[in-house]
């Protein structure tokens, strides 16, 4: 299983930073939201993959799933989600005051 | 009530924030007298943190009373109290500026700079590397607002760059930290110093790695070179007061690379110690010559500036790279001195642009402008503080750093970078002072006696907008008349730094 979501990141990341280096803002944007998939993802495996384990203290039970990076790739998420959110709404503003959507404004087909 | 002195200047601009959403339907008035006193409650804070931190004492705040470790720490030791005085002059200078008309370009502007400075001071006070991640983006996320607070074309444009340059930087932290994490079991700075120096074998090459990757992030908000592309553009064009108070963002990434690469991968760090070493210095003087180069070539005053501060950030870092109590001393004394000069000179530019016109601040000579003289002499006065010519702080800071590299193994290229670097900026602003000044014209006699228009009229604001870099050119000058204290303070606080001990022994120390 570490060898198939190791691969799985391997690919997001490679995916999203081919996406982010291209010239026009919409790739760039997917690119970016590629890039913190991936990242996320890294982050939850951080605490190593356990199947059926607690993450709380349970009477009984000796091994336990790491339970921060659980926390940490939420705020993560929520973050990501919401920096994706504005880098939308910019690339928009930009595309409506330049008259075109390459980065840096002045991309002639 | 004391203890909680630590979080203070995190949670007041919070709630004030929060309280100027609230008050957004009342007068532009009250929402300016709420801000300005809000800052200024910050800056006394700020200065009440230093006076008790100057004894050395460490302080620690824990949240929610998990012991550390596990739970988040506030830490304010000398270096995070000089960070956030000087985040909040810079600020209060900014703001008070901001209100003569700054914020009315479009709403929210108050609320967007008291959460700005609600990152910032979390960003300095933090003890944990995640809540540094959360905070820098809670920082950049109001950056963001008020990069682009006013809209226009190039506005916009620059902040599409620095956004997402941003967010890939902010990508890169999160890999960082969770291979730390992964690694090592922890996030908390103090317990991460500890688990470092005890790194087994096996880990040491990817242990390197995140903490290279951490170093290319911070490289990133410091606008070191080759990452520094995106400060020029991104300056130049936001408003005066925005530019005024980033002059602040690009140090909390220097402010980073000092607190990471002493605290947890310093001399301590056993077999990673100075991870950081052969990078910094070489970078931080390619910095300066780009910056400067830049400098040179620039055509307009703000864009000017803006390369100015790059070239800051290089001789700031040349002294952090130094890598001595002595080297770190004189940065952290020429640190505020570089906050302020710039802050300043962006806030001159501005005074200078709105008295030229369509001129704006193109290098050509225009019309003489609205109080020549009283300008000239403050562009006189900056441009010999950003210089770092004698008597002003400038050449102190200059001089700190260089006697610091006496002893240094790359002294020759120290030497030759700065010396060489500050002659180029006096050309470089000679000729842009004689451009501005010496050769502007008087208005033709003829125009001048049958229409008015002739007469720059676009000055709105007075000769008032002027107090503000006279304020800020006033802290630079007492910089100078103290630089016996304040030295002395730089001195103690780089001892504290090269000392990491007594903030793990505080940190750790708490929980039990």
């Amino acid at each position: 299983m570490e060898a198939l979501v190791a691969i799985l990141i391997g690919t997001l990341t490679a995916c999203g930073v081919y996406l982010a280096l291209r010239g026009r803002t919409f790739p760039v944007v997917l690119g970016l939201t590629f890039l913190s998939y991936a990242v996320n993802l890294f982050l939850l495996v951080m605490g190593r993959l356990t199947v059926g384990k607690p993450p709380i203290i349970v009477e009984g039970v000796t091994e336990y799933a790491d339970p921060l990076p659980q926390a940490l790739v939420l705020t993560a998420i929520v973050i990501s989600f919401a920096m994706t959110a504005f880098v939308i709404v910019l690339s928009l503003k930009a595309h409506l005051e330049m008259g075109n959507d390459h980065v840096d404004g002045k991309h002639k087909p | 009530m004391i203890s909680h002195i630590v979080i203070l200047p995190v949670i007041w601009p919070l709630l004030l924030g929060a309280l100027l959403l609230l008050l957004q339907r009342q007068s532009l008035q009250v929402l300016r007298i709420v801000s300005i006193s809000s800052v200024s409650v910050l800056v006394f804070l700020a200065g009440w943190l230093l006076s008790i931190v100057n004894s050395g004492e460490i302080l620690v705040y824990v949240l929610g009373n998990w012991a550390p470790p596990f739970g988040i720490v506030l830490v304010a030791d000398r270096l995070a109290a000089w960070m956030l005085i000087i985040t909040a002059l810079v600020s209060w200078c900014a703001l008070v500026y901001a209100v003569r008309g700054t914020d009315t370009a479009g709403p929210h502007f108050h609320v967007l700079f008291q959460l700005q400075l609600f990152g910032l001071n979390g960003a300095f006070l933090t003890g944990d590397l995640f809540n540094l991640f959360v905070f820098f983006e809670i920082l950049l996320l109001a950056s963001y607002g008020l990069l682009l607070h006013g809209g226009g074309r190039l506005r916009t444009m620059a902040g599409l760059h620095f956004v997402i340059i941003n967010l890939v930087g902010s990508i890169l932290f999160l890999f960082a930290v969770g291979t730390l994490y992964g690694l090592l079991g922890t996030l908390n700075m103090a317990d991460l110093a500890v688990k470092v120096a005890n790194t087994p074998v096996e880990d040491i090459a990817l242990i390197r790695t995140a903490g290279l990757l951490l170093f290319a992030v911070f490289a990133l908000k410091t606008a070191l070179l080759p990452l520094y592309l995106w400060l020029p553009a991104a300056y130049a064009h936001t408003s005066a007061p925005v530019a005024a108070l980033f002059a602040i963002m690009t140090k909390v990434g220097a402010y980073c690379i000092l607190r990471v690469y002493t605290l947890i991968f310093g001399e301590q760090a056993g077999p990673i110690a100075d991870l950081i070493d052969p990078w910094l210095l070489p970078l931080a003087l390619a910095t300066l010559i780009a910056g400067v180069l830049g400098v040179l070539a620039s055509t307009h005053l703000r864009q000017q500036v803006a390369y100015l501060v790059v070239a800051s950030v290089g001789t700031l870092l040349i002294a952090f790279g130094i890598n001595t109590s002595a080297g770190i001393a004189a940065g952290l004394y020429y640190l505020p001195h570089s906050t302020f000069a710039a802050a300043a000179f962006f806030l001159l530019a501005d005074s200078i642009v709105n008295r030229r016109g369509e001129m704006s601040d193109r290098f050509e000579p225009g019309l003489i402008m609205v109080h020549q003289r009283i300008i000239g002499t403050l562009f006189f006065i900056v441009a010999i503080l950003v210089a770092g010519l004698p008597p002003l702080s400038g050449f102190v800071g200059k001089f700190l750093i260089l006697q610091a590299a006496l002893s240094h193994a790359a002294l020759s290229w120290i030497m030759a970078t700065v010396l060489i670097t500050s002659l180029f900026t006096i050309i470089a602003l000679a000729r842009s002072g004689s451009l501005l000044f010496y050769r502007a014209q008087v208005p033709e006699a003829a125009h001048a006696a049958t229409d008015d228009h002739t007469q720059p009229i676009i000055t709105p604001h007075g000769i008032s907008g002027l107090a503000i870099p006279v304020c800020l050119l006033a802290l630079c000058v007492a910089l100078m008349v103290w630089a016996g204290a304040i030295t002395e303070f730089a001195q103690e606080t780089a001892n504290q730094l090269l000392q990491p001990d007594d903030y793990i022994q505080s940190v750790l120390g708490t929980g039990k």
